[in-house]
This record gives structure tokens, C-alpha cells and sequence, in this order.
């Protein structure tokens, strides 16, 4: 039950005015039928699961409906940094 | 010392104050062993146990970091069933039932297996063609499966709403007499006193923190109590199973998440059987202490904290009584969370991996807790003689590379 | 009974009230709780033990309480488990113990038996499985306290959301005092303080209670903090009778408040009992002060020993006392405020303090000096009486290095009241539900809540503070330390706490010598009966770590959860184990800090409220006409429409020949409908969909079939091309919602530079179909402005125009092979379009039919149902749809990559296929398994239904290996059947049976 701050409507919002969307990076492959099974499997399967502080996708499905990124702790659920698609998530 | 329990044992202990065996004694780990178990859950206990009775194997570790049983063996609402609908699924976890019929025997420890029979409630004609196909399934694989009535539920059930005043009203179940719940810790420390009855050393307090792989095998591993080798390493490990694949360079298809679950206060029997409904998120038994112990659904978010959101409580409580009302005024006394390890088809992974001698036992999802025994004997089998036990096969891990996925999910979602 | 000189305490002598408990009519007065007026009346009896069947009374004043168990009322307001310490006298009232201690009890019996039957027994018993199953029922019978509800609640639960700069748990004098100073020292923060009393003060009433001084500090306190809250409404609340129990990342607190009037049956109808309060704070102040814990002696557990704040607390607050010759036991000063209360209540009380009289006590002096009789360094080893206690044993205590023993012979002492003090637990437990660790301290002998945590303060008892003028500067302090957390205040100006404020009890270390741990009934957890032998037990089998010790002996499992028993249970550990307390540690604390009523937390989300109801703008329509209804995801569609005297099958019957032979209407207003827009639309259908959309021509529709990237059909539906960048796609009813996410984020994520704009228009539209061959007929009578002529309105193709003088977009799509047209107006128009047609199709006798016979038709069509006909494991070919599935785009769709996967074009797969049974009449059901020779499963009915059209039997089916299995005869066993197995013979055929090379769709002119 945390706040998430949605990037979009610049607001700290109640976790559940949002969904989870997995982890982030995980990139579709621009060639699929130019790459091997096992490659195509762990973009569709395979997960890193981190247990640590780690990127994942949220949209905010009952809010503005925007994905967005957030760097949030699988272990104490804090949350450091949230991003928009195609900001820039170095510092 | 009284070894083996009975009641003349119990008289005898009642009668010269005599004391009992160390059912988990305390052991210093060795430095090498046949095979290391990582995770002293009910599944890494089980097949330590299996290895050394039925393998041949006995110079075995249990390494648990915390206490035995203290994940999500602890935090179990231990709904023991078999009607899987693939013959895959339904093959191990039946297994798994054949052997719960008697492990208190086995184990020579009486882990509370009480078949008081599982519902699986139908609330959509959806729901009821799946309960069809699945007790059809089940009843051609020997599985003690019927379909069931709104009206005989009732009968069998009476303080169950199956009025048309529920938001998803009853209209009928799958129920499997065989299945039931069992005494989560006691199915922990039977299997554990169990395998160190055969000599398994069962070490708590000892977490790994790194696998060793030297050329492609396992060699051993780092604990926080020292280095312990062994070329053949299972790991059992639920929810940090994706923590001990890293370690060996690893990537599991895995996501780790919360489920929680909470309990009432105790009040005198008024629920005699098990009743899940997937529709509406609620998952209900009495336990033999008198507490209604609930089994809400997964939070969609991964997470390693052990808690979850406490909308996902509310829920079920809300499905609990839209299925009870008459609980309305019962108060939950307790609630918590698991870490599951959910794997994309809903099916476990019990498997060699592209280290030689590094076995993984996971993706038990919600699953986990009623294939105790079965997993255990699978996995030690598939350890001991580094070939998957028959009954294993299909959940290997390359699975999701050849696309032979089981999809236990069944219908992706209700549609027209 | 009854002190009458008593003036400060908190029943009001002028209301007296009638109250039954277990059968007997009692009196008491307003303010009293139910377990102060059965004290009252000296009514101690509560309970039966729950493994021994021994008796139990009070033993606390507070939540604490784990004996005095009771249910409350009958019928819907009949509640179980409650705690007599927490219920609130009303008129009428009428309650019952748990386990009645007075009725025959077959656990009474099972006492002598006692040393067979050892923590873990039934671990060691009952291991044949067969022997189980038959004794465990009884043994159920024998748990459990109140019995369970039989009727619904009458009442009702509220939930309440509410954002607060600080929020303050616990109204005793620490908490008084920090929002005092809150806001006093702030102008717009919100301050929230709750307190699970019924008025505040905490222990200020019975800590102190012949302070004058403290007493004066209250009334001021509490007129300010009325003051505020008349004055400053909107910036503060403050609420009694609201317990916190939860607390969740980021300060979300949950907080249960209880009406006064929720639990009386004098009140009629429906009320709300219970509020949730759901409490998001930027900052915490945690007051939440601390629970007493018993002494430890042999049979510990007899009626009338009580601990001694809480007689304190029945004597100051209630005027009630359960005792006249009262010994007060214990390891800390808290003995000699009780004494000295009841001494100066003229009860006769003897004080033994466990500690030596060396260092000196002035607390003992005075009370030495006033007539009292005070026994230093000693020690009770047993209690004894039969029902009640009624004398005890004491003997010589002594510390020596780090351990007790008692030392000597032990004399007896007569009492009717037995009080102790082992000292006070810190109410850690909201701030260990995120994680938190409590750490032992040794100074306080206490865990205490981790000193620094982001956003949270805590001061008062929980955090080891005890004098009443150090809580008073804690708060303070604690309230500035917050403002300047939030920024309100820049410096904070502490004061200094006296010196001994860590130990201001001087508690002594926890009382556990061998020669009392090892005696038999020396109780640490009431409720579950456990005892030191049991915690001992527990260690020497192996089960040495606390949660293993609490889980094998049942320890903190109760309702109470161990509030008075756990440190005590802890302690023992460690002297068995010879660790420290903060070796062996707590288990782990979580919600609900109390119990919360199921209701309570499910709120009002029952019946209609547990899900969204949707319904579409027709339904009155279809509830005119008799519509059975049947629920699809969140919707409520007409499953048929019977007749008088019609059952399902008769009405389905009728409907599909309508549709087939003149006219059928159905409400497809349901399906899911997304609006997609922009240059880059076509592409992005060309992705999402498994087939091409590039060359689709405005005024044109297409089927088209999605996958995910497992290449699993997940959804299928009919898009319309409306101009060249803007396309309606239809999806399932039950798909409508995971289908518009999906696609959201493809563009999102993965696309961002497709130009598209994605909008949900389910609702927005209304959709009439018109089937059958009166179709076109139909429709020239409902709307002139378009030419219906076959040739220049092709099947797949729309039409704009005013139908009934509505603006509607006319779609020729069909769903049941059937020459049909899909009418689409505005949202609120459905209903007039529906009952329009409905009435001037009359002249064709047009016919509603709802989704049984929808699925008949598309069935004897061989359309696919997605969820029905696939189950997220089918592949287009799988269907028998490759004819759907576009390879050669420029962009690989969605699920294309896994297509290629050998073992997803592998000849053995699940494929749809029909299923005629030979005996023309029987219709297969749904979920029947198709078996080989070997009886093995070899596939299942998806869809099976008596076609009226054809006159037999249809099914659909997926059969391994089936398609190439057509022409076959094969095997449907049938295995529900109550008759037993039945064998039923089939024919393997395509799974389309009607009107094979697809005429009927142009209709008969």
C-alpha cells in the first residue's frame, strides 16, 4: 500500500489507482524471426526477478491510463526514482 | 530417550518422565556433502527426506537460513487437492495426494491430513464447462472428482449463500472427497525429524550466498556459516529462487509475488469442508483450532516483503462473505503474506539446469504447499540419479524454449 | 462488588442499567463495561480453558484480555469472541461466555491426563490416517470459543479515506500531549488522533491517580483538545472507541472506529457499526503506551488473579474490586500505587515484592508506614484454590549474578485477590507491521519500538517513558521533532526528561527461576494453555527458535495474540536456552492489532456493490420480455427469452428458428469497442492483429483474430474501417478491458512512435442486431437514407444513416451466418432503437434471442467462441484459422515469432473440430472427454447444443491430432452421468454443420 507519483499527472497517488506492468527493459526484439528459440524465450519468459531495488513498468489504469517506469525495492517497497517513457533515467 | 512416537511411547514418557529424541537435532555443518539441499521449506525437507529413504543417499544437507518451515510452509492455508486439469499437473499432484494418504505413517509423525473434501465454486456458465472438463479429466485419470449443485452444495454446506443475491451467484462446484488441509508446520518438522532419523543434516540459521560452478558444474556453496562443498545441489527455494539462480549465473521464468492470506478468531466447527472460489478471490477451511483460515488473491506487483496491500484483504473478505454473510461479525485476528514463486504457466519447474549437478525445484505459484510430498519425491529421484523422475519430465525448464508449456491457467478469461 | 466512596472514575451512579449475562439478570451502571459490572457483582467466572477445560476469570481491564471471551446478542447482531473488557455497558444487554464455565465440560476430564498429553501431542498420536479421519471431528467439537453466527449481520460497515499531515495513535497522556503541542505549534496541518478507549486519558486515571497535579493537567488537556476540535474542525478529528490495527508502507494506518450504538438491540434496523478509517499520514507519532505482564508461579491461571494496573484500573475508573484480602505481587513499583489505591479504599492488602529491600524503596517505606504489610524478597511459588484463588506459597527470593532462585522453605498466605506486576510490554506492534524490528532494552526490560524510523516518533510508555511529567515533555518533544520533519518549525526546543524516566517502575530482570519454570501449570499463554513445561518441552525436542517454540506450543495464537503472555513466553526461552532476551527475539508482529469484523473490512462492497454491475441501455427492454439473464464479465446479458411455460431449451429452440427463418434481434451492445485513431492506425492493427489490415477500405470491416506473444488466440472481434485513419474495433464482452490495456501498452512502451490514439467506446454505443432473411427487408422499413441493395451493401461492409431518425452507423457483419445488420447509435438511443424495431419488425415476427441462442447460431456456423472454444493454449491453426494468419507482413505481429516454434505446428496438438453423435438426439455435454482405445483423454466438447435447424445434435471440439482425424468415428464418454460411465459414439467432422459454403449471409433476395 504505497504512493506511487505518477509522472504524468506530476501527483502522489495511491497505489491502487494503478497496475503493475512487470519489469522494465525488457525490449521486444526488433528481428523476432532472425533470432533462436532460446532467445525469443527469454524475452517472452525469463525474468531477472530482482530482490533489491529494481525498474518495472506501472500504468496508471485508474488514473490518466499512462505507463511509466519506477525504480521501487522488492524487499522494503520504497520507491526511488519514477520516469516516463523515454526520459532519461541515468543521474 | 523415546525415539519412535506412539501411545505406548506417550504413556511410557507420561508415566517415567522420560524425555523424547531431538526431533530436529542441532548439527554444525560438515564441510562437504553428497547433496545440498538449499531450503528447509516443506519441499526441500520432503526431498531430503525421499533421497536418503528411497536414493540411497544420506549424507544430505538441509540448509535453511532462517527456521524450518518459517516461509511459505508457515504461512500456508494448506488446501490439499489434486484435480489439476492437465494430466500432467493432475499425475504429479495426484502423487502427491497418494502419498499424503500416508505419510503420518510414514513419517511416523501425524501431520493432520484431513480429507474434509475440497469445492471448487462455479459462478459462471463458463466456470461451469471448465469444472465439467476438468472433473471429466480427473475422473478418466482415476481422480476422485463430481460435479456438484448449487442445490447439493447447499445441503452439504448450509451456511452458503446460494441465493441470487450475491453479485456472482453459485451455480455449482467441482468437489474432490479426497482433498483437504494439513497441519502446515507439522508436515515441515515430520519430514524434517524424518530425514534426520536417516542421518540428513538439517542446518537453520545458514544461508547461501553464493553458488560455486567451476567448468559448468556445481561445486558448492558459500554460507553464511562457512563454505560446503557438494557436487549435487538442489535448490528448493520458493519465492529466492530467482536470488539462487544468479548466484549460478542463471535466469529463471520467474516473478516473485505476495499472497496473502488471514485468520479469524476460533469459534466452535461451522464450516466442515474446504471451499475455493477462483471467480471471486476467496479460499476458506476451519482449521481443527477453530480459526477460518482465508486465502486471498496474488498482489500483481513483484515483491520479497512477506505483505502485500491490504485492498487485496478487503477483497477477500468481501468474496468470503458474499459466499458467507452469516461471517460478518467474525473478526479476522491475523493476517500476512507469502512470497510465491508464479511462473508464467501456471506449473512448477522441477528440472536440471545448464549447470551439471544444480536442480531447481520451483514456480509452485499458489500451488505449492498441497504437492509437499509428491515434489519432494520427484525432485529427489531427479537429484539422485540426474535424470527427471517420469512424472517430472514435462516440467522441465526447457519447456518454455520448445513451447511445450502445460498452461494450467485454462481459459485465459471468460469471453462473448 | 462495588467501592462506593470512589469519586474518580467514570460511571455515571445516576443510570443504572439491566444487563444478562449467561442467563442471569445483573445490574451496573452507565460507563461501566460489561466485565467491571460483572466485578460489580461479583460475577468472576468466565471461561473454560481451551486444551485443560480449567477455570478462568478476568485478568486485565483492556484489549489485553485473554480469558473473559463472550459473545454478544442474538440473531444478526449476535456476535462471537468479544473480549468483556471491551464491550460497554447498555441497557439490555445481554451476553454469554464462550466457553460457559459452570456447564459439564468433557475437558475437565481430560485433567488427569494431563502429563500424557504434552505440547505437540497430537504430532506423537492418531498417526494412522484411517484413525484420524475418525477422532478428529471430535476433537474439533472440543475448540473454539463462541459458537459461530447463524444470520446475516443486519448492520452495516463504512469506509472512510483521510489524508493527514500527523496522525496521532493513542490518547493517553502521551499522545494528549503531543497534538496538544502540534497544534499549538502549527496553523494548517491536519492532525487525526484516535484511541481505542472510550475516552482519552489513558492510564492517567489509575498511574497517578491520587495526583492531584495530573489529574488538573487532564481536565485542561482535554478542554484544549475539545477546543480545537470544535474550533478547527477541518484540520482536526479526533477519535474514541478507533483502534488502529494496521499499519502499511508509507504511514497508511487503518483504524476501526466502533459506534456506540452498533452493538445495542435496542436500536432497530440496519446501522452502521464500524467505520474503517483508511489513514494516509506524513508523519506518525506513535503513542500507543504498554500492557502490564503477569508474574509467573504455579497455577497462575486460578480465577481472581488479575494484574495490577488493570485492578487499578477497575478500582479508580469502575469503583469494582473482586477482592477483600488482596496480596499484590510483583517485580516493580507499580504494586505500590495499586496497594496504596486499595489500601485507601480501606481493602485489606499485603504487598510482596520479589526485589530485596536493599536499595531502599521509599515507595515501600511510605506504604510500610501507612499500616500496609510489605514482604521484600520474596517470591510466590504456587497459588492454590479450587475454583477461585484462596492462598499462596511464598519463599525467600534471591539474584544472584545473572539468574533467580528461591531459597528456603515456603509459608503460606490466605487472599481472595491475587495481583501482580512482572512488568510492562511496550505496545509495539503497529510499528513491527512494516518490518520494523522491536530491540530489547535493558534498562526498561523491555522491547522497545527501533529508535529512528523515517516519518515516526514515538513517546510515552511504548517507548519506556513513565512518569506522568516525562510523558507530558516526550510528547512535546516528540510533536516538535515532527512539525520539524514537515518543515512547520525550523528548531526544536526539547526539554530534558528526568533521570530515571527509562525505568520508572524499576523493573526488576524477568522472574524466571528454574525451581518456577520447571513446576507444572505455570501459565504463559491463557487462552491456549501453554505452560513453561511446555515451552521446555518444546526446546529439548529440537524446536529451539521462537517462531518454531510459539508455533509447536500454540503460544500468541489467540485472540489476544499473546499481548500479556509472549515476553513472559520469551523469557523463559532464554533462561532454558541461556541467551538473551534480544538473542532469542519476538516473533513476528502483525495485523490486525485487534480482531476486525470481516464485515468491517469488506465495507460496503456486497451483493450488487462487491463488482460494478453494467447493464446496457435495453436492459429495462429485456427485463419486460421475461429476459433470463446471464453474467459475462461484468455485464448482464439475456441468456433467452422464455415464454409462458417455456423452459430453456423450448425458448432457444424458438428463437434460433426465428433467426433462422424470418427475424431475429439481439442486444450486442456488450462487445467491447475501442476507437483507434491516427495516421499510423492501419500498422498498428497490422501488429496487434494476426492478419492484414493494410488495404482495408473505408466503408469495409474485417474479422480479425489477436495473439499474444506465446502465439495463444486471446481475442478476436470485427474492426471497421470508418475513414482511412480511424477504425472501430470490437472486442469480447469478457475481453473489453485486458484487450484496451494490452494495446495501450504496445503503444506506450514498445511504439510510442506509432502515431495512434487508443479510446475505450464500449459505452458510448448501443448495438441492435437485426438476423435472418427479413433482414434487409426490415431495415429499408427503419431507414431510408441507405441503399440496402445487395450489391451496393456488401457482407463486411458499413453504412452510415438515420435509422427510426436516430444518426446510427449500419455494420453487414453476421454472427450467425444469417443476412444480418449490426445498428449502432448513440449510447442512450439503444433503448428507442431496440423497442423500434422490435415493433415495426412485428410484420416478420421478430424474435429476441439472447447469448444461448447466439451460440447455437454461430455454432452451427463453426465460429469460435474465445475463453469457450480455446482456453489461452490455442494457436490459429489449432482453430482450423490459418487463413487468418498473415506471415508475410512487414512487421512480425504479435505471437508471429512463437508460431515458428516446432512444437506449436507439431501434428498432435489439441485442433477444433465437430463432433456429430450418431444417435442424432443426444447432445453431448459441455466438457466431455473424447477417449482413445485405452480410454485416455484425447480431447473435450467446447461447445455442444441440439441445433433446431438441423434437427440433431452438434458439437464443437478440441481432439488431438483432430483435424486430420475427420470422417473417424471416435468415442465421447461420458462420465458424469448419475447411471455411471456411458460410451458415446461420434463422428469426427468439420466443425461447421450449416450452411457449409456460406449463402444464407446475402439472405434470400
Amino acid at each position: 500500500m504505497f504512493l506511487i507519483h505518477c509522472p504524468y499527472c506530476n501527483e502522489e497517488r495511491e497505489q491502487e489507482e494503478f497496475s503493475p506492468a512487470g519489469e522494465a527493459f525488457i525490449a521486444r526484439p526488433v528481428e523476432p524471426e532472425g533470432i533462436s528459440d532460446e532467445a525469443w524465450a527469454d524475452y517472452v519468459f525469463y525474468r531477472t526477478n530482482h530482490k533489491g531495488y529494481h525498474w518495472e513498468q506501472w500504468v496508471h489504469s485508474n488514473g490518466c491510463r499512462k505507463y511509466f517506469m519506477v525504480e521501487r525495492s522488492t524487499i522494503t517497497h520504497e520507491i526511488l526514482k519514477v520516469a516516463a517513457f523515454g526520459a532519461d533515467i541515468s543521474e | 530417550m523415546q525415539k519412535k512416537y506412539s501411545w505406548y511411547s506417550l504413556l511410557k514418557a507420561g508415566l517415567s518422565g522420560q524425555d523424547w529424541d531431538q526431533a530436529i537435532p542441532l548439527v554444525e555443518p560438515k564441510s562437504k556433502y553428497d547433496v545440498i539441499i538449499v531450503g528447509g521449506g516443506g519441499h526441500g525437507l520432503a526431498t531430503a527426506y525421499y533421497l536418503a529413504k528411497e536414493c540411497g543417499i544420506t549424507n544430505i544437507a538441509v540448509l535453511e537460513k532462517g527456521y524450518i518451515g518459517g516461509g511459505n510452509t508457515a504461512r500456508n492455508t494448506t488446501i490439499i487437492r489434486s484435480n489439476y486439469l492437465r494430466d500432467e499437473a493432475s499425475s504429479l499432484y495426484e502423487h502427491a495426494m497418494k502419498l499424503w494418504e500416508g505419510i503420518s505413517e510414514d513419517l511416523n509423525f501425524n501431520v493432520m491430513f484431513s480429507q474434509r473434501g475440497v469445492y471448487n465454486l462455479g459462478h459462471t456458465l463458463q466456470d461451469m464447462r471448465d469444472i465439467e472438463r476438468r472433473v471429466n479429466a480427473n475422473v478418466l485419470n482415476g481422480i476422485d472428482a463430481q460435479v456438484v449443485t448449487a442445490k447439493e452444495i447447499k445441503e452439504q454446506i448450509p451456511i452458503i449463500n446460494t441465493s441470487q443475491n450475491a453479485r456472482y451467484p453459485i451455480m455449482g462446484s467441482s468437489y474432490q472427497p479426497r482433498g483437504g488441509v494439513a497441519r502446515h508446520d507439522g508436515v515441515a518438522w515430520g519430514f524434517a525429524r524424518a530425514a534426520a532419523m536417516l542421518g540428513v543434516d538439517i542446518i537453520q540459521d545458514c544461508e547461501v550466498v553464493g553458488i560455486e560452478v567451476e567448468e559448468g558444474r556445481v561445486k558448492g556453496v558459500k554460507t553464511t556459516r562457512g563454505d560446503i562443498m557438494a557436487d549435487r545441489i538442489g535448490c528448493v527455494s520458493a519465492g529466492h529462487s530467482s536470488v539462487l539462480a544468479k548466484m549460478a549465473g542463471l535466469r529463471l521464468p520467474i516473478e516473485s509475488h505476495p499472497l496473502q492470506a488471514f485468520v479469524s478468531e476460533a469459534m466452535k466447527p461451522v464450516l466442515h469442508t474446504v471451499v475455493m472460489s477462483n471467480a471471486v478471490h476467496g479460499y476458506i477451511s476451519q482449521s481443527d483450532k477453530g480459526d477460518l483460515v482465508i486465502g486471498a488473491g496474488i498482489d500483481g506487483y513483484s515483491s520479497y516483503a512477506q505483505r502485500g496491500a491490504s485492498r487485496v484483504i478487503e477483497h477477500s473478505a468481501a468474496a468470503i462473505l458474499e459466499m458467507f454473510p452469516i461471517f460478518s461479525r467474525v473478526r479476522m485476528n491475523r493476517q500476512w503474506g507469502g512470497i510465491v514463486d508464479v511462473c508464467p504457466d501456471a506449473c512448477p519447474i522441477i528440472s536440471p539446469t545448464k549447470v551439471q549437478g544444480l536442480y531447481f525445484n520451483c514456480g509452485w505459484g499458489t500451488g505449492g504447499f498441497k504437492a509437499t510430498p509428491g515434489s519432494g519425491h520427484v525432485f529427489a529421484h531427479t537429484i539422485a540419479q540426474d535424470k527427471q523422475h517420469p512424472l517430472a519430465v514435462p516440467f522441465h525448464l526447457d519447456r518454455f524454449t520448445t513451447g511445450a508449456l502445460i498452461d494450467e491457467h485454462g481459459a485465459a478469461g471468460v469471453a462473448h | 462488588m462495588r467501592v462506593e466512596q470512589l469519586t474518580s472514575n467514570q460511571i455515571d451512579r445516576s443510570k443504572p442499567l439491566t444487563f444478562i449475562f449467561n442467563n442471569k439478570k445483573y445490574k451496573g451502571f452507565e460507563g461501566d463495561t460489561l466485565a467491571s459490572a460483572l466485578i460489580a457483582n461479583d460475577a468472576l467466572l468466565f471461561a473454560r480453558s481451551f486444551k485443560y477445560g480449567r477455570k478462568r476469570g478476568l485478568i486485565a481491564a483492556g484489549v489485553e484480555e485473554p480469558n473473559a471471551l463472550v459473545s454478544l446478542e442474538m440473531g444478526g447482531r449476535y456476535t462471537p469472541n468479544l473480549k468483556a473488557t471491551e464491550i460497554p455497558l447498555y441497557d439490555g444487554l445481554s451476553a454469554k461466555s464462550a466457553t460457559n464455565p459452570n456447564s459439564f465440560d468433557l475437558r475437565a476430564f481430560i485433567k488427569p491426563l494431563h502429563r500424557f498429553m504434552p505440547a505437540g501431542f497430537y504430532y506423537k498420536t492418531f498417526i494412522k490416517q484411517a484413525v484420524w479421519a475418525k477422532v478428529e471431528d471430535s476433537l474439533r467439537a472440543l475448540s473454539g470459543f463462541s459458537e459461530a453466527p447463524t444470520e446475516e449481520d443486519v448492520d452495516v460497515y463504512d469506509h472512510v479515506h483521510h489524508h493527514a499531515e500527523i496522525l496521532i495513535i493513542g490518547g493517553g497522556v502521551a499522545g494528549m500531549s503531543a497534538a496538544l503541542e502540534v497544534l499549538k505549534s502549527s496553523d494548517n496541518e491536519r492532525v487525526i488522533l484516535v484511541d481505542e478507549r472510550s475516552r482519552l486519558g489513558g492510564e492517567i486515571f489509575n498511574e497517578f491517580s491520587s495526583d492531584e497535579q495530573s489529574l488538573k493537567w487532564f481536565e485542561e488537556a482535554v478542554a484544549d483538545l475539545c477546543g480545537f476540535a470544535k474550533e478547527q474542525r477541518d484540520r482536526f478529528m479526533m477519535l474514541t472507541r478507533a483502534t488502529a490495527f494496521a499499519w502499511h508502507d508509507q504511514n497508511y494506518v487503518e483504524v476501526l472506529e466502533t459506534h456506540a450504538t452498533g452493538e445495542s438491540l435496542s436500536s432497530d434496523g440496519s446501522q452502521v457499526r464500524k467505520t474503517l478509517h483508511k489513514i494516509r499520514a506524513k508523519e506518525v507519532i506513535l503513542a500507543t503506551g504498554a500492557h502490564e505482564r503477569p508474574m509467573l508461579f504455579e497455577a497462575n491461571d486460578l480465577t481472581n488473579i488479575m494484574l495490577s494496573q488493570s485492578v487499578r484500573r477497575y478500582l479508580n475508573e469502575f469503583g469494582v474490586v473482586s477482592g477483600k484480602k488482596v496480596v499484590v505481587y510483583g517485580n516493580n513499583d507499580s504494586i505500590y500505587q495499586t496497594a496504596k489505591d486499595l489500601h485507601s479504599s480501606r481493602i485489606a492488602c499485603t504487598v510482596i515484592d520479589v526485589r530485596s529491600a536493599e536499595p531502599l524503596n521509599t515507595h515501600a517505606e511510605k506504604l510500610k508506614q501507612s499500616g500496609v504489610k510489605v514482604l521484600q524478597g520474596y517470591a510466590i511459588v504456587k497459588a492454590y484454590g479450587s475454583d477461585k484463588v484462596e492462598g499462596i506459597d511464598i519463599a525467600l527470593a534471591t539474584h544472584q549474578g545473572t539468574s533467580w532462585e528461591i531459597i528456603g522453605d515456603s509459608e503460606s498466605l490466605s487472599c481472595d485477590l491475587l495481583v501482580t506486576s512482572g512488568g510492562f510490554n511496550p505496545v509495539v506492534h503497529l510499528d513491527c507491521h512494516t518490518g520494523a524490528k522491536a530491540t530489547f532494552d535493558e534498562t526498561s526490560q523491555a522491547f522497545l519500538p527501533e529508535k529512528e524510523r523515517a516519518n515516526r516518533q514515538t513517546c510515552g510508555a511504548v517507548s519506556g517513558v513513565g512518569a506522568w511529567q516525562d510523558t507530558i515533555i516526550d510528547g512535546k518533544n516528540k510533536a516538535q521533532l515532527t512539525l520539524q520533519s514537515l518543515g512547520v518549525v525550523s528548531e526544536t526546543n526539547g526539554a530534558d526528561l528526568s533521570e530515571n524516566h527509562a525505568n520508572y517502575f524499576n523493573v526488576s530482570e524477568f522472574f524466571t527461576p528454574k525451581s518456577i519454570i520447571n513446576r507444572p501449570k505455570v501459565f504463559l499463554d491463557l487462552q491456549n494453555d501453554v505452560t513453561t513445561l511446555d515451552v521446555a518441552l518444546s526446546i529439548r525436542e529440537g524446536y529451539r527458535s521462537i517462531e518454531h517454540i510459539k508455533r509447536y506450543t500454540a503460544m500468541g495464537f489467540g485472540t489476544d495474540q499473546g499481548k500479556t503472555g509472549n515476553i513472559n513466553g520469551i523469557a523463559v526461552a532464554a533462561t532454558i536456552l541461556g541467551k538473551t532476551m534480544a538473542e532469542v527475539g519476538t516473533t513476528t508482529f502483525r495485523p490486525a492489532y485487534t480482531g476486525v469484523d470481516f464485515g468491517a473490512l469488506a465495507g460496503r462492497e456486497n451483493g450488487g456493490l462487491f463488482d460494478p454491475q453494467r447493464f446496457t441501455t435495453i436492459h429495462d427492454s429485456h427485463v419486460a420480455k421475461g429476459a433470463e439473464f446471464e453474467i459475462v464479465g461484468q455485464w448482464y446479458r439475456p441468456w433467452y427469452y422464455p415464454k409462458a411455460g417455456e423452459d430453456m431449451h423450448q425458448a432457444v429452440h424458438r428463437e434460433c428458428l426465428a433467426a433462422r427463418t424470418s427475424l431475429g434481434m439481439m442486444d450486442a451492445s456488450t462487445l467491447g469497442k475501442i476507437d483507434v485513431q491516427g495516421p499510423d492506425a492501419r500498422e498498428f492493427l497490422s501488429r496487434v492483429y494476426t492478419n492484414a489490415w493494410m488495404k482495408l477500405a473505408p466503408g469495409s470491416c474485417r474479422y480479425g483474430l489477436m495473439c499474444n506473444e506465446k502465439g495463444m488466440i486471446i481475442d478476436d472481434g470485427v474492426s471497421t474501417c470508418i475513414r482511412e485513419n480511424h477504425f472501430i474495433m470490437t472486442t469480447t464482452t469478457g475481453g473489453a478491458a485486458s484487450v484496451y490495456s494490452t494495446l495501450e501498452m504496445w503503444l506506450q512502451t514498445e511504439w510510442s512512435h506509432l502515431d495512434v490514439h487508443l479510446n475505450s467506446v464500449t459505452d458510448h454505443y448501443s448495438t441492435v442486431a437485426v438476423v435472418g432473411p427479413n433482414a434487409r427487408n426490415l431495415m429499408k422499413l427503419l431507414c431510408q437514407d441507405v441503399d440496402f441493395d445487395r450489391e451496393n451493401f456488401k457482407f463486411m461492409q458499413w453504412r452510415e444513416g438515420a435509422v427510426c431518425g436516430v444518426k446510427a452507423r449500419i455494420m453487414r457483419i453476421s454472427f450467425s451466418g444469417e443476412l444480418a445488420y449490426e445498428i449502432n447509435v448513440e449510447a442512450n438511443y439503444g433503448r428507442y432503437i431496440w423497442d423500434q424495431v422490435a415493433t415495426v419488425g412485428e410484420k416478420y415476427s421478430i424474435t429476441p434471442y439472447g447469448t444461448e441462442s447466439m451460440h447455437v447460431l454461430r455454432a452451427e456456423k463453426g465460429y469460435i467462441i474465445v475463453g469457450q472454444d480455446t482456453d489461452g493454449s490455442m494457436t490459429p491453426a489449432d482453430v482450423n484459422m490459418n487463413w487468418i494468419v498473415a506471415n508475410n507482413k512487414p512487421f512480425s505481429f504479435i505471437g508471429q515469432r512463437s508460431l515458428s516454434i516446432a512444437a506449436l505446428s507439431a501434428e498432435n496438438r489439441f485442433q477444433l473440430i465437430g463432433l456429430l453423435t450418431k444417435d442424432a438426439a443426444l447432445v453431448l455435454p459441455e466438457g466431455a472427454h473424447i477417449v482413445d482405445r485405452g480410454g485416455k483423454s484425447i480431447g473435450y466438447v467446447t461447445s455442444s447444443y441440439f441445433s433446431p435447424i438441423l434437427g440433431r445434435s452438434i458439437a464443437m471440439a478440441q481432439m488431438q491430432g483432430g483435424l486430420s482425424k475427420i470422417g473417424e468415428t471416435t468415442i465421447v464418454k461420458i462420465v458424469q452421468e448419475k447411471q455411471g460411465l456411458k460410451e458415446i459414439p461420434c463422428e469426427v467432422s468439420s466443425s461447421v454443420f450449416y450452411d457449409i459454403n456460406g449463402e444464407r449471409v446475402n439472405g434470400n433476395d
